[in-house]
């Protein structure tokens, strides 16, 4: 895992970067998006606005998320590999 | 119990317009003469030369009051909807537990629905490709969006419904809430219209059929029904709702009890698509069905709240559809000179008029009529309210299509 300048690793940007948008779209606190919770169970974010998060994602870190890799994307963890591992 | 012995009454009333932020201040905001009018600020007045730069504009936003997530995923019709029934379900001192998810309805009519969302979500797909445009589009523009919102929040179980009948709409909602309840579906239903379509494309089309008022120096002055000056309707935005239920369930509720739906009547012209039959005959049919399924004598009628709009040919239209099914004898008034034109809204929140007019024993003033039109026959109220005992009223809404709709109330 790589680490910037500020002795912060990218996948924590990421995180950090996607509860900004879970936030945005969905109305979660920030704080409360955790790599281990659920997009679905815990956090209750509705497939439509899992379409709107993906779509924003991809701008924020110039990744592409498919239909069907979406589909897999259940915890916030999920997310952050992939985005961390496409970006 | 048969449908003769089921009696409707109002038990809760929500609305936000452009002369208040709820009933309470519309209410005293019109019978103090004020005006909704105001000079339209937006951007594509001036890019397409719109003949029209003037609307009837909510006083408070529905994005103030709602939570900034929950307005998000809301069209604009959809916003005011679910503020004025949350104020409706609040005053009637309903919770969770109230009544049985299986015995409430909801019923909430508009004319557009969602065409600021439309316009809104075009431009992205146009600009920006498909992936800008919201997964949402669909339930942010569907005209029973507003209906299925609050149905959606209330849980409502009896069923969901969303009458489009143009400027009909809202007071068709309450209609059909009455035959709900009439019928035995529902104890409760939670019914009115709710529209928010100020934008180019309705403005430039009802500026083409030449329906709207160009009087763009004088804001406030624009809507004037009945008056010999008029020119046309101003387009207004926001929502009426109330909760009706049957008589013994708010009274074992012990519920505060605002005035009772005693009879609606609907017809339609079969006349033209958009121009009123000049004799009325529909109109007068659904008037006189409205008395006739509420036992009431026409010379009981002691007020009609006008549909109106300040268009030269139905505002007079009305008044002789009035005298044929009522008679000479009822004192009007056309609420829109102060309100503007909220199309699928318009019923409801004129309703809500007449209900708290009888409740009140006060009929407010017609804004802007100066010099009443000579080929009205009747007595419109003119200046400032009126104090006036009513034992029943009447309210009429109609709309584009030919639709014809008139709610009869009486005291609680």
């Amino acid at each position: 895992m790589s680490i910037d300048g500020k002795g912060t690793s990218v996948s924590d940007n990421v995180l950090a970067g996607l509860a900004e948008i879970v936030e945005e779209v969905a109305g979660v606190a920030a704080d409360d998006v955790t790599a281990e919770k659920s997009f679905v169970d815990d956090l209750d974010i509705d497939s439509l606005s899992m379409v709107e998060i993906a779509v924003q994602a991809e701008d924020k870190f110039g990744v592409k998320i498919p239909d069907d890799e979406l589909a897999n994307l259940k915890t916030v963890g999920d997310a952050v590999k992939y985005i961390t591992a496409n970006a | 119990m048969s449908s003769n012995d089921i009696e409707v009454v109002i038990t809760g009333l929500g609305a936000t317009t452009p002369l208040g932020g709820d009933v309470t201040s519309t209410w005293d905001a019109l019978l103090a003469g004020k005006s909704g009018v105001r000079p339209l600020e937006a951007d594509w007045v001036a890019r397409f030369d719109l003949p029209v730069k003037i609307a009837s504009q909510l006083i408070v936003d529905p994005t103030e009051v709602l939570p900034r997530v929950e307005a998000r995923r809301l069209d604009r019709s959809e916003q005011v909807a679910i503020v004025a029934s949350r104020q409706a379900w609040a005053d009637a001192g309903h919770n969770d537990d109230t009544v049985e998810k299986e015995r409430l309805a909801v019923i909430v009519g508009t004319g557009i629905g969602g065409a600021i969302t439309l316009l809104t979500q075009d431009d992205l797909l146009e600009t920006q490709g498909l992936r800008k445009v919201s997964p949402l589009t669909v339930p942010m523009l569907m005209p029973n969006g507003p209906a299925a919102h609050v149905g959606l929040e209330l849980k409502a179980k009896a069923g969901v419904h969303a009458p489009v009948s143009a400027c009909a709409s809202g007071a068709e909602a309450i209609a059909w809430a009455f035959r709900m309840i009439k019928a035995g579906e529902a104890d409760v239903v939670v019914a009115g219209g709710a529209e928010a379509c100020i934008t180019a494309i309705p403005v430039a089309g009802f500026s083409q059929a030449r329906t709207m008022s160009t009087r763009n120096d004088e804001p406030e002055k624009a809507s004037r029904p009945f008056d010999v000056g008029r020119d046309g309707f101003v387009l207004g935005e926001g929502a009426g709702i109330m909760v009706l239920e049957r008589r013994d369930f708010a009274e074992a509720r012990g519920a505060k009890i605002y005035g009772r739906l005693a009879g609606i009547g609907t017809s339609a012209d079969g006349y033209h698509i958009t121009a009123p039959d000049p004799e009325g005959v529909g109109q007068s049919r659904a008037i006189a069905a409205a008395l006739r399924s509420g036992g009431i004598d026409p010379a009981d009628v002691g007020h009609v709240n006008c549909h109106a709009t300040s268009t030269p040919v139905g505002d007079v239209a009305e008044t002789v559809a009035i005298r044929k099914a009522i008679g000479d004898h009822p004192v009007l008034t056309a609420p829109k000179g102060a309100l503007g034109h909220l199309l699928g809204a318009a019923g409801a929140v004129e309703a809500i008029v007449t209900v708290l007019s009888i409740r009140d024993g006060v009929v407010p003033q017609t804004l802007n009529l100066d010099n009443l039109d000579p080929a009205v026959l009747l007595d419109v109220v003119a200046n400032e309210p009126r104090k006036i005992k009513l034992d029943a009223a009447v309210n009429d809404s109609f709309g584009f299509g030919g639709h014809n709709v008139a709610l009869a109330f009486t005291p609680a």
